[in-house]
């Protein structure tokens, strides 16, 4: 069947735009929008994104649509397999590779994860169009300054278990990189084992799993309202990819990642081994009181609002939850 | 010559809504010389069944008359006049393929 692997609600635009990666497993992949909140899907005749010819390659899945900053209401972001950056200047239809990555002399050593070999996180500088970050995996976070012409790794501090130096300049797995706009400097960042904050755009990473009865996951977001405040879905390790004791939580740090506190209300207390979140399964509105939701591989969605601090089940039932937004629309 | 082309039903949306498509080809045509006239003609059908590099997509089988093309000369696989080209959903490709890590 048809999987939907990125979702994004542009609220730049007059009329929300509702953005949607595909993947048939027959037909491949599209990007879909909707003008209409989703009565209605349209995408692009020629197909949204298409490698060029001279790349050689093709459009596998498409990992993330990323909406542009305020300042360019036109611009849209994509993360796709294999591990490529796409950019629209028309809202979202059309797509031109980020040829300045692709033409990274560092792009053949990058291996596949699990999930393919996939750009899957695309991280903007509120202030600043052109300082792009990305997540790689494998490959790990790269940055440019310059628009996306040219491109370095930015892996200080992250751990590449998988490789005898541990602490390669490169190649590291990254699962999912957030930052409050509010606070350009400070990132977070769920690793293939590890959890990272960076103080300082990226430059170094510390570790932050202590705390944490895991330090494998996928989804790691920060409050809308309150830079501090971060939220992430540990499991078990790489190989054990299952909620501690199958007992799952979302874990909150109000103090970027110093401590954190266990929030378990309203979720199974016991045997809900496959009750796992992936890295674009979770969001949050930007309400007041403000909402985290996170839909789970086992099909449900869960929201907790601010204050509340317990998980109301608001979904079930539906296939693998690949991908969760939530917006307030007028 | 005309080859007709028949298609399933979750392509016809991208097809005007037909299950069989009428298309005008130069003698001698190979498959894929016929995608690329349907390529002008409905692209978005097209890259349903080809990716943006020409090549057939994994789960999607082309027949000949009878014939798969991947067990013939693949793409290059002749259409005769008056063949009938069926298109159809590969049974492989019915799992969801989320990618997940």
């Amino acid at each position: 069947m048809t999987s939907v692997g990125a979702v994004a609600v542009d609220l730049r635009r007059s009329t929300p735009r509702l953005l949607a990666g595909t993947d048939s497993p027959h037909w491949g992949p599209s990007v879909f929008t909707s003008d209409d909140l989703g009565k209605t899907w349209s995408d692009s005749e020629g197909g949204a994104i298409r490698f060029p010819a001279s790349t050689e390659a093709a459009l596998a899945a498409v990992w993330q649509l990323q909406p542009g900053l305020e300042s360019e209401p036109d611009v849209v972001w994509a993360g796709v397999e294999p591990a490529a950056l796409f950019r629209s200047t028309d809202g979202g239809a059309t797509y031109s590779l980020v040829e300045g990555l692709w033409n990274h002399p560092h792009r053949e050593t990058w291996m596949p994860g699990g999930g393919g070999q996939c750009l899957h996180t695309v991280v903007l500088q509120p202030d600043d169009p052109a300082r792009v970050m990305v997540g790689i995996s494998t490959g790990g976070v790269y940055r440019t300054a310059d628009g996306g012409a040219t491109w370095a790794p930015s892996n200080s501090g992250i751990e590449a278990r998988f490789y005898p130096d541990i602490h390669p300049e490169y190649g590291q797995c990254v699962h999912r990189i957030a930052r409050h706009p509010d606070r350009p400097d400070q990132l977070f960042l769920q690793n293939h084992g590890g959890v990272y904050r960076s103080d300082d755009g990226g430059t170094t990473w510390i570790d932050i799993a202590p705390g944490l009865p895991g330090d494998f996951g996928f989804p790691v977001v920060v409050h809308p309202h309150r830079p501090g405040t971060v939220y992430l879905f540990p499991q078990v390790a790489d190989a054990n990819r299952v909620p501690p004791e199958g007992r799952p939580a979302v874990y909150r740090s109000t103090d970027a990642g110093d401590t954190w506190e266990r929030l378990d209300g309203g979720l199974p207390s016991a045997g809900a081994w496959g009750l796992t979140v992936l890295r674009d399964a979770m969001g949050t509105d930007a309400g007041d009181p403000a909402g985290v939701y996170f839909g789970t591989r086992t099909g449900e969605v869960y929201v907790a609002l601010d204050g509340e601090d317990h998980w109301n089940l608001v979904a079930r039932h539906l296939p693998d939850v690949l991908s969760v937004r939530a917006a307030t629309v007028a | 010559m005309t080859v007709s082309v028949r298609l399933p039903a979750p392509l016809r949306p991208v097809a005007g809504g037909r299950g069989v498509l009428e298309v005008e080809v130069d003698g001698s045509a190979d498959v894929a010389a016929l995608l690329d006239r349907l390529a002008e003609s409905h692209p978005a059908l097209e890259r349903r069944l080809r990716d943006e590099q020409g090549r057939l997509r994994p789960h999607v089988n082309v027949f000949v008359g009878p014939d798969n093309i991947r067990d013939l000369a693949q793409l290059g696989t002749t259409v005769p006049d008056g063949a009938e080209v069926t298109v159809l959903p590969a049974v492989s490709g019915g799992s969801a393929s989320p990618g997940v890590s």
